[in-house]
């Protein structure tokens, strides 16, 4: 009984962790190519929710069906938002980097309450919706398919990364901006890439959690926060340690939940997180 | 007249405006903001003696302003000891705190350190929302009885409060030029702009860097009792937030990090922008102020990174040299 209990605990916390590895994959992607850190990628996450939301209540359509459109506009809203803001501070300061994004993201929020208001908003029919069970253990259908959905998206952007020339040619800027340049990459385009990639996978875990989660303006800031903690963890701008981060953050939050008080999971999160920049500044999987 | 003698006679004029102007704006209101934006700055040139100087970009200062007007209101409520004594054991607290933080940050560079900061900041926030002990999630209301000027509460006028939130910026400020003008200033720039030469003529970055957190995070308190001591009430969402956090470095840049003034200008002028756009496009709860103070973060940042003190020293310049756009690069 005991076991089953911790088996369940444990399986809980790696559904939640896969899809917070797919927000951090966005953010790792983003940071390893042009080393700015995107404060605003919880925002893309909201817009990924809201569009899944609106296909919902004014079209009819589940968002498990508009996933593949919802991917396209978030890559559509990454690509402007590096087109219009972000290529003007690519050599700009630290700090001036740090609150461009952050004015977008407070921006974006303001966006979304003045045209969708502040309530928060469901999606209350969905094809995923129920339950599964198996062995004893019982999980919600919406996280399962979140989870399954959020493999399945890792595992296209690190098949596109390993396998593409597109992908070679993004991770050859993320390892050397130079040298790439001089091979013929063009880094601007690679810049505009990483973004429309990294806003359409926090897009796509929008679209997955749309249909288990509240939907409302300010939603992105307690997922970026996991996001900033995966990505340091896993090593600024490696998307399989952002991988295995998330699974690890995932079993610790829901483990450290049940354990201890629910209200400090996120003090235990962040604890971890500083413990481990503290004792490997890279990150656990990161290059010294 | 050199750049030098402009600079100190507008110093003069504005600390003597400073002084007269409640007797030109004697609507509460009025008073308020005034008051709002004082305390807005003391905390920006609080932030700027680590953020500026050192350029170690801390996000959670709010946990040092948190601690003075917690430290300060629990030692009043559970104790009945002057909220000034208050004061005073808040900025050394959080002198402790900022060095026990600061201690692993440290080895943090660039956005690294920022984002360790932001965690520091949600922890001491968590912890103290989740504790019955600390207030919890609902805080403290402070007692409303009126006890003199030892009593620290005044609520026949906004008056004292003026004048104390003023004292005190005028204090920061003079430790902050006291810093700056001493061999430690000059350690901390040459930490910030290049770290490696400075550590090679054997400058200790990490307690260098370490006196400038204590100091930084001390004067924040101090900001932080005089904050409970006015509204009379503080919870975790009120003292502190990342977004607070965020603020007292958001005033800074706008101003020009780095700077004496810089921060002074940058609070007067957020919250003129903030007051405004909530007068204009508030209360109609649609954020229609957060569109507006989004994209004028976005539009400063991109556009004049080293802030309105950066965009006067272009317009007239002068030998000094211009202050840095802020952060250690990337």
């Amino acid at each position: 009984m005991t076991a089953q209990i911790l088996l369940q605990t444990l399986l809980s916390g790696v559904l939640v962790g896969l899809v917070y590895a797919l927000v951090a994959i966005g953010l790792t992607l983003i940071f390893g190519v042009m080393d700015i850190v995107n404060f605003a990628h919880g925002e893309f996450l909201m817009l990924g929710m809201y569009a899944s939301f609106w296909g919902y209540a004014l079209l009819r359509l589940d968002p498990m069906f508009t996933l593949p459109f919802t991917a396209l506009a978030l890559f559509a809203v990454g690509v402007a938002i590096y087109r219009l803001v972000i290529r003007r501070i690519i050599d700009a300061p630290m700090l001036s980097q740090i609150f461009t994004t952050f004015g977008l993201m407070i921006l974006l929020r303001g966006l979304a309450q003045y045209l969708w208001k502040p309530d928060f908003r469901s999606v209350d029919q969905t094809v995923v919706a129920g339950k599964v069970a198996f062995g004893g253990l019982q999980f919600g259908l919406p996280q399962v398919v979140a989870a399954l959905g959020a493999i399945a998206t890792t595992g296209v952007v690190w098949w596109f990364l390993r396998s593409t020339r597109l992908g070679a040619a993004l991770e050859a800027t993320a390892a050397d901006k130079e040298a790439a340049a001089l091979m013929g990459i063009d880094s601007r385009k690679m810049f505009a890439l990483a973004w429309g990639i990294g806003a359409a996978c926090a897009g796509v875990a929008g679209a997955l959690l749309s249909t288990s989660y509240p939907i409302f303006p300010e939603v992105g800031s307690t997922f970026i926060l996991v996001a900033f903690v995966l990505v340091a963890l896993g090593g600024f701008g490696s998307v399989t340690g952002a991988f295995w981060a998330g699974i690890l953050v995932g079993i610790v939050e829901v483990v450290g939940g049940f354990l201890w008080d629910p209200a400090y999971k996120m003090v235990l999160v962040l604890s971890l997180y500083l413990l481990v920049v503290w004792l490997r500044p890279q990150g656990l999987l990161g290059k010294a | 007249m050199s750049r030098r003698a402009v600079g100190r006679t507008l110093a003069a004029a504005a600390a003597l405006a400073a002084l007269l102007l409640p007797l030109a704006v004697t609507r509460p209101a009025w008073q308020n903001t005034a008051i709002l934006m004082l305390m807005v700055a003391q905390l920006g040139v609080a932030w700027n003696i680590l953020g500026g100087y050192a350029g170690q970009v801390s996000l959670g200062h709010a946990a040092f302003f948190g601690t003075g007007a917690y430290v300060s209101t629990l030692l009043s409520i559970k104790l009945g000891i002057s909220p000034w004594l208050g004061m005073a054991a808040g900025a050394g607290v959080a002198a402790l705190l900022a060095v026990v933080v600061g201690w692993p940050c440290f080895r943090l560079k660039g956005h690294y350190f920022a984002m360790a900061t932001i965690a520091v900041g949600e922890i001491v926030q968590a912890v103290v929302n989740g504790q019955e002990r600390l207030g919890g999630a609902v805080g403290f209301f402070l007692p409303l009885a009126e006890t003199g000027f030892w009593g620290f509460v005044f609520n026949r006028s906004k008056l004292p409060y003026y004048y104390i939130a003023l004292g005190l910026l005028a204090a920061t400020l003079l430790a902050s030029w006291l810093v700056a003008r001493s061999h430690v200033g000059y350690y901390l720039r040459a930490i910030k702009d290049e770290p490696d030469a400075a550590r090679s003529l054997g400058v200790s970055l990490t307690r260098y860097k370490m006196y400038a957190m204590a100091l930084s995070s001390a004067f924040a308190a101090m900001g932080g009792t005089l904050y409970a001591q006015k509204e009379l009430f503080i919870d975790p969402g009120s003292t502190l937030s990342t977004s607070l956090s965020i603020k007292m470095a958001l005033v800074a840049i706008l101003g020009g990090v780095g700077t004496l003034a810089g921060p002074v200008v940058g609070a007067m002028l957020l919250t003129a922008i903030e007051e405004a756009s909530r007068i204009v496009f508030g209360g109609t709860g649609r954020g229609t102020d957060l569109v507006v103070y989004g994209l004028l973060i976005v539009v400063i940042a991109v556009y004049q990174p080293a802030g309105i003190m950066g965009w006067v020293q272009d317009r007239w310049p002068a030998r000094a040299p211009r202050p840095e756009p802020a952060g250690e690069g990337t």
